[in-house]
């Protein structure tokens, strides 16, 4: 009982002066079916901006100061998140859900503060010119789409002329995301598409699977989260699926979606929007924060596949930090000034050296109209005990993917009347 | 001492037959009324009024709906996600369809649209009864859901099938959007559930709702007293899915702004109204309102407390949450099977007596 209110004192006193820091709220979910993927995405997220705290003082001289909400992956939870910690100062806002980021996106412009949505989200937020306030750097869907299509022809001799595709994917606003795209390729590129839908959470999968074993299409492509993945996996072993045709895209390719399947599953491919494997920065995590029992979890994901993207996501936040205050001369930044930074960040190889995290993305640069970055992603494998890079980044094709993204930002800022958001600046 | 009649002299019939005949339960019913209207609006802010009060509003009106069918008429339903949805696709039909339409007159369309979608799945409830409508309504559910995510012209042939809501005004404040006021939305909402629910307790007051209860306590005995069945029934379903496609259609336009059918409207949604007529208790608008209060409020305070309040890490506090709310649920139900309204009405009796029991 005195510990109970000793700490409630102590948040009563950490809550009460002002003093300047830069808020970042994570909005994640430790709870819920999906969990297995929320909880080393937020790992990683949290224990990066506390490395940066602990190692170098925050940034630029100003601590950083982390606020979690749980939202179990619930879009009514995530608006509840929302308003509860928009009154903070949030600098960003990172849902990791495309579900709450659809509720996020009006509302967050309409406050004036940045959302980003790495590789998830609204797809044709990537178009600057409408979504002022919305980013999905480095990649988005419909590039994941293509990036796989372009894989597929590299080693289909560039042809996939009467070649089957099957699309198994999530049925809800993210895995309808890449449909369009695929529609698009399959009339550009001469391959038959089918549509398999799965219902949330996807643990039931019998009939689709059926259906795959009917069909016999060429290769699978999955848009699958959370448990949806495992079960899938499992049931490509049991159906005897070609498990090297059987591709995920970068939210079905963790440790976690495969590892129970184990040897049976290796051979199953996934996309990757970020490096995988040892990086000097891990060292430094666990010395400064999981050693010093700081981390957000219990540690053992440090290093997992999306504890990287994650981090690699924090990374991205705080060189957008980094940036807005070098544009505007001020430590302690407002929700503005992180837009105008987010919309200004360069990432460069020396840079990422520098950070400690070598290759761990592509080279890009933000501007005004292009919040989508270069959309590249690499191809990895799961050898059965862990995943391997088979790849170099492979770029999507943007001759099929920015009309698409034009033609859904029109029809957004139409709906909503927006104006050019690049044009007067 | 509270809740006392004496005193309180009755001179004409229409004093003697109105909701609230005892004073000082009239003026409390004039209080809620007052601070809900006139102080709430002043002092909402958004983290409030969008965690908070417009759920509850949506929620209650979703149960007063619900109440009337299975709490009035004894018919079970488990569809009540899935109307909700023919709401909500109803509303962002016109809204896109017709810019110049105002919301009200959107939301009692998407309550008609409901309505005719609920009477055409309530037929099956002239032959089938008990679980066997229980499990017809289901079918309901997922048939709705199945139909929203299947015809891409529902939601417009967007890309994701989401469907997200354009703002609108009423006398030039916007209700919907993210530019609307948290207090226009409240207001707009306070209004609905304030009108629905005053016809709904004129409506199970009157002939109608007597029918509906006779249904409900002996349907046998209620046909051979000359009570129609048909009418009884198909009207308990009309008026229920009329209140619940405006719960759906609010949730949508004013509390979500964007929603995905699959999600917002799953067969947990239904559950969820379920059990707040359950805890709140059956065949009782007020206990339709406790119920929306029990479901949407308690869990908000509760993670506040352990997560804001103590502290705690927020991913422990939520399955604390659980366990709180489910531990609740089942001593509720265990001490107080007619729910939390009986509790209200037990509670009225004692401080009558209050504080001379003999």
């Amino acid at each position: 009982m005195k510990k109970l209110a000793t700490m409630a004192l102590a948040t009563a006193m950490a809550a009460g002066p002002a003093l300047a820091d830069l808020v970042i709220p994570d909005l994640h979910y430790r709870t819920g079916p999906f969990a297995a993927g929320g909880i080393p995405f937020s790992d990683g997220y949290q224990d990066y901006f506390t490395l940066l705290n602990q190692r170098d003082g925050g940034i630029g001289g100003v601590p950083l100061r982390i606020v979690s909400c749980e939202t179990a992956y619930n879009t009514e939870r995530g608006v509840e998140c929302y308003e509860s910690t928009k009154g903070e100062g949030s600098l960003v806002y990172q849902p990791l859900s495309t579900g709450i980021t659809y509720q996020l996106i009006p509302r967050a412009t309409a406050d004036g503060i940045p959302l980003h949505t790495m590789g998830y989200g609204r797809t044709s937020a990537a178009n600057g010119d409408v979504f002022s306030h919305v980013f999905n750097y480095p990649a988005n869907y419909w590039d994941a789409a293509s990036v796989i299509v372009n894989q597929l022809l590299e080693e289909n001799d560039g042809s996939l002329e009467g070649k089957s595709i099957a699309l198994l994917y999530h049925n809800s606003a993210y895995g309808r995301e890449p449909i369009r795209t695929l529609e698009t390729l399959s009339e550009m590129h001469g391959f038959e598409l089918s549509q398999i839908a799965v219902d949330s959470p996807g643990q039931e999968q019998g009939n689709q699977w059926l259906q795959i074993r009917r069909e016999r299409p060429d290769y699978v492509v999955m848009w699958g989260w959370g448990v949806m993945n495992q079960v899938a996996v499992q049931e490509a072993i049991n159906t005897r699926f070609p498990m090297e045709n059987f591709i995920g895209n970068w939210w079905a390719g963790a440790e976690h979606d495969v590892a129970q399947s184990g040897e049976d599953a290796a051979g199953y491919r996934a996309l990757n929007m970020n490096r995988l494997g040892d990086m000097p920065v891990f060292a430094e995590i666990q010395e400064h924060v999981l050693d010093a029992g700081l981390g957000a979890g219990d540690g053992t994901n440090l290093g997992s596949v999306l504890y990287t993207r994650g981090m690699y996501a924090a990374i991205l936040a705080a060189e957008a930090i980094r940036k807005a205050q070098e544009i505007h001369d001020v430590a302690d930044i407002t929700p503005a000034m992180m837009r105008d930074g987010m919309e200004a960040l360069e990432m460069t190889n020396a840079r990422m050296e520098e950070l400690g995290v070598p290759m761990i993305g592509p080279e890009f640069a933000v501007s005004c109209e292009d919040h989508g970055g270069t959309g590249m992603a690499i191809m990895t494998q799961w050898n059965g005990t862990e995943w391997v890079t088979l790849t170099d980044f492979v770029a999507p094709d943007d001759s099929v993917t920015q009309p698409l993204v034009m033609e859904d930002s029109a029809q957004f800022a139409a709906e909503n009347n927006i104006s050019s958001q690049c044009g007067d600046s | 001492m509270f809740y006392r009649e004496a005193g309180d002299f009755k001179t004409t019939y229409a004093e003697d037959n109105q909701t609230f005949p005892i004073a000082f339960d009239r003026y409390r019913y004039y209080f809620v009324l007052i601070v809900g209207l006139a102080i709430v609006p002043f002092v909402i802010d958004d983290y409030w009024a969008n965690a908070i009060l417009i759920p509850f509003l949506i929620y209650a009106i979703a149960a007063i709906g619900l109440n009337i069918l299975t709490g009035y008429c004894g018919q079970v339903s488990l569809g009540t996600g899935g109307f909700m949805a023919v709401g909500a696709f109803t509303s962002y039909k016109l809204m896109t369809a017709f810019p110049w339409m105002d919301m009200v007159t959107i939301t009692l369309l998407s309550g008609v649209m409901t309505a005719i979608v609920g009477v055409a799945f309530g037929l099956p409830s002239l032959r089938i009864k008990g679980f066997y409508l229980a499990v017809a309504t289901l079918a309901a559910q997922f048939f709705l859901v199945w139909l929203f995510n299947k015809v891409p012209w529902f939601y417009n042939y967007s890309a994701s099938g989401q469907i997200s809501a354009p703002e609108r005004s009423m006398f030039g404040f916007a209700v919907t959007g993210p530019n609307a006021e948290a207090w226009v939305k409240y207001v707009f909402c306070f209004v609905f559930v304030f009108v629905l629910a005053w016809v709904a307790r004129n409506l199970t007051r009157g002939a109608l709702g007597r029918q509906w209860m006779a249904i409900r306590d002996m349907d046998i005995a209620a046909e051979i007293i000359g009570v129609n069945p048909l009418r009884a029934k198909l009207s308990a379903f009309a008026v229920s899915s009329f209140y619940v496609g405006i719960a759906g259609a609010l949730l949508f336009t004013v509390y979500l702004g964007a929603v995905e059918v699959g999600e917002a409207y799953g067969i947990l949604k239904s559950f969820l109204v379920l059990f707040m007529i359950i805890i709140g208790g059956l065949g009782s608008i007020f206990g339709s309102f406790a119920g929306a209060a029990f479901m949407v409020l308690l869990p908000v305070a509760l993670r506040n407390f352990f997560a804001g309040g103590l502290g705690w890490d927020p991913a422990l506090a939520t399955h604390f949450e659980f366990v709180i709310v489910g531990a609740l649920i089942m001593f509720f139900l265990i001490k107080e099977p007619h729910g939390l309204a009986r509790l209200w009405a037990l509670l009225k009796e004692k401080l009558r007596l209050w504080p001379f029991p003999h």
